[in-house]
């Protein structure tokens, strides 16, 4: 109950802040940080709590965006319709992703992501309806009462979206689906032997992991009234999304909201004041720097430090 | 682009050449990976790091090839630096650490990239010598030295590892490891100090790839991204850790993708090598040759 009071309290305040006649920038910045949060936290429901490492965050997230920008040139469909058409063919890919990828396990189940990101990418290159290599230009519709600019109703949508996505990964985290997620990542074979459905159990976090993250991406070309294959399925996305929830902690569904708005807003600011490589330099460090010297992450950091205080 | 005999006989020729080439990349990620068990993801990075060293040394007159056998000894001790970390951050603590590793070998080869980007820029780079740009007529082919350079370098590569890892005694020892490293404990030698020995090794043939690399084409630091799967592609289509199995991976890798750009064009070319790994992966993940 606290729990949906407080979500309720978040998205009334995201609506109120967009409404303020505050600095248009603020939503800017924070719409990539709330998109990373999102993109964390359906990370985590496949890799922290099953423990299969996902490095095509950038596919799902892609081909979201690219399911969006199809069905706004073809049918000119409003932005709830794209993202759901976003989440739905992205959870399609992650659920074939699931099924082409159930044998395998650890590096070759991260390697065969990395795979269908570049194999789905020089099919978007070659595509010419989207724009191929050069990218399409978009033609936003009038934004929607009653916000001012489109920065400010996306970001509301992100807010919300990022809301859900939390609320799924609680949900998926204390029902018996994240108990039976957690005995694959101990131990498949032992979780096998236990009556637990491991095969039905990865494909379901496979399918609401990738739908996130297509609804996510889904915002992506109204955001930036372009779309371009490079910059869309690129590895960037894939190495945060990772880096956030170990960073953040992986066992607790606040662990990739925690590393999402520390490492996202880092980036931000960096991105802004010094450059865009140094930004990813930034995620690489601190990535390295948290699986070897603090394995929990922010939590665990956090809860050795109330266990010394007492 | 019509059909014919003789593009096809170009584009078989090409891809033997480019085969070998790309078995020469993939060769220290056999052993690193494929015998050693380690998930090495930041293997094309240190290659690409390799790419740029020998770039360094050719800017000071020196020969491509000369500068990348200079610089094995130093990727040999940074490779047993790696694994001594690697080691003792994650092997040795055990649990989980799988996906740490994995993530922390993303993570380096991040950082390598970027430590490119910002000391050399996001230009292409590339070396000159006097077999780079001239190209041999082969009666009415024309084969580029510079592939052939890069052909006759991955066949020394490939059967001096070969040899040297069933005939030598550390060479059986590091299959040995592979194999069954508990039994090797038992015979009272001490696998991680192999490991490590053999992780420097592979390390030090990244070197050497890494001046065939930029050999072959000019690099720019982001390449490693498309050689991630290149040679992971050849590591797994091989079945991991067979030599020989490296050797006919990567022509099998080397004249799909030759044939698919001459009769698909360019743009086509780099999801060939995904594609086919995803296939391997799916179908036949112990690989044509596995153990």
């Amino acid at each position: 109950m606290k729990y949906w009071v407080s979500v309720a309290v978040l998205f009334l305040l995201s609506v109120a802040l967009a409404l303020a006649p505050t600095n248009d920038y603020f939503f800017y910045a924070a719409f990539v940080v709330l998109q990373f949060v999102v993109l964390s936290t359906a990370w985590n429901i496949l890799g922290g709590y099953a423990g299969y490492v996902n490095f095509g965050t950038g596919a799902f997230f892609a081909i979201g965006a690219y399911s969006a920008v199809v069905l706004f040139k073809w049918l000119g469909a409003p932005l709830a319709v794209q993202m759901v058409a976003g989440a739905a063919v992205s959870g399609l890919l992650g659920f074939s992703v699931g099924l082409l990828t159930l044998r395998l396990r650890g590096i070759f189940f991260a390697i065969a992501t990395v795979a269908v990101t570049f194999v789905l990418e020089t099919v978007m290159i070659n595509w010419r309806y989207v724009g191929g290599a050069t990218g399409l230009q978009l033609v936003r519709p009038a934004v929607i009462e009653p916000f001012d600019t489109y920065t400010r109703m996306l970001f509301v949508v992100m807010a919300l979206l990022a809301l859900i996505a939390i609320s799924v990964a609680r949900y998926v985290q204390d029902s018996w689906i994240g108990r039976g997620l957690r005995a694959i990542r101990d131990s498949e074979e032992a979780a096998e032997c236990s009556g637990v459905p491991t095969l039905k159990l990865k494909l379901f976090a496979c399918t609401i992991s990738g739908a996130l993250m297509g609804a996510a991406g889904a915002a992506m070309p109204m955001y930036l009234a372009f779309i371009e294959p490079a910059s869309t399925f690129s590895l960037n996305y894939s190495v945060s999304a990772l880096a956030m929830p170990m960073i953040g902690g992986t066992a607790h569904w606040i662990g990739p909201v925690i590393g999402a708005l520390i490492l996202a807003t880092i980036q931000q600011v960096v991105t802004v004041t010094i450059s865009n490589e140094i930004n990813v330099l930034v995620v690489g460090v601190l990535l390295v720097a948290f699986v070897v010297g603090a394995p929990d992450g922010v939590l665990g950091l956090f809860k050795r430090w109330l266990r010394s205080s007492k | 682009m019509i059909f014919s005999l003789d593009l096809l006989t170009e584009a078989l020729l090409f891809g033997v050449l480019l085969g070998c080439f790309y078995a020469a990349v993939s060769i220290g990620l056999s052993v690193s990976f494929g015998l050693l068990d380690v998930p090495h993801v930041a293997h094309p990075a240190v290659m690409v790091l390799g790419s740029y060293c020998t770039y360094l040394l050719a800017s000071q007159g020196l020969d491509p090839i000369v500068a990348g056998v200079v610089l094995m000894p130093a990727f040999f001790v940074l490779g047993i630096l790696i694994y001594r970390f690697y080691y003792e951050s994650f092997e040795k603590r055990g649990t989980d650490a799988g996906v740490r590793g994995l993530a922390f070998f993303f993570g380096v080869a991040f950082i390598i990239e970027i430590g490119l980007i910002l000391a050399f820029g996001v230009d292409q780079r590339s070396v000159s010598a006097a077999y780079i740009g001239s190209s041999w007529a082969l009666g009415e082919y024309r084969i580029p030295y510079r592939m052939l350079v890069a052909f006759g370098v991955a066949l020394v590569l490939t059967f001096g590892l070969t040899v040297y890892l069933s005939k030598t005694f550390t060479g059986r020892a590091i299959k040995a490891v592979a194999q069954d490293e508990p039994a090797l404990r038992l015979m009272g030698a001490n696998p991680v100090r192999i490991k490590q020995w053999a992780f420097g090794i592979a390390t030090g043939v990244s070197a050497l790839a890494g001046a065939m690399l930029i050999i072959v084409s000019p690099v720019e630091p982001a390449l490693d991204r498309l050689y991630i799967g290149r040679t992971f592609c050849v590591v797994v289509l091989a079945g991991l850790g067979s030599m020989t199995g490296t050797l006919a991976a990567g022509l099998i890798l080397g004249i799909a993708e030759s044939i698919v750009l001459m009769f698909l064009g360019a743009s086509w070319a780099p999801a060939v090598a995904f594609g086919l790994l995803l296939i391997a992966l799916g179908v036949r993940p112990q690989g044509l040759f596995g153990r």
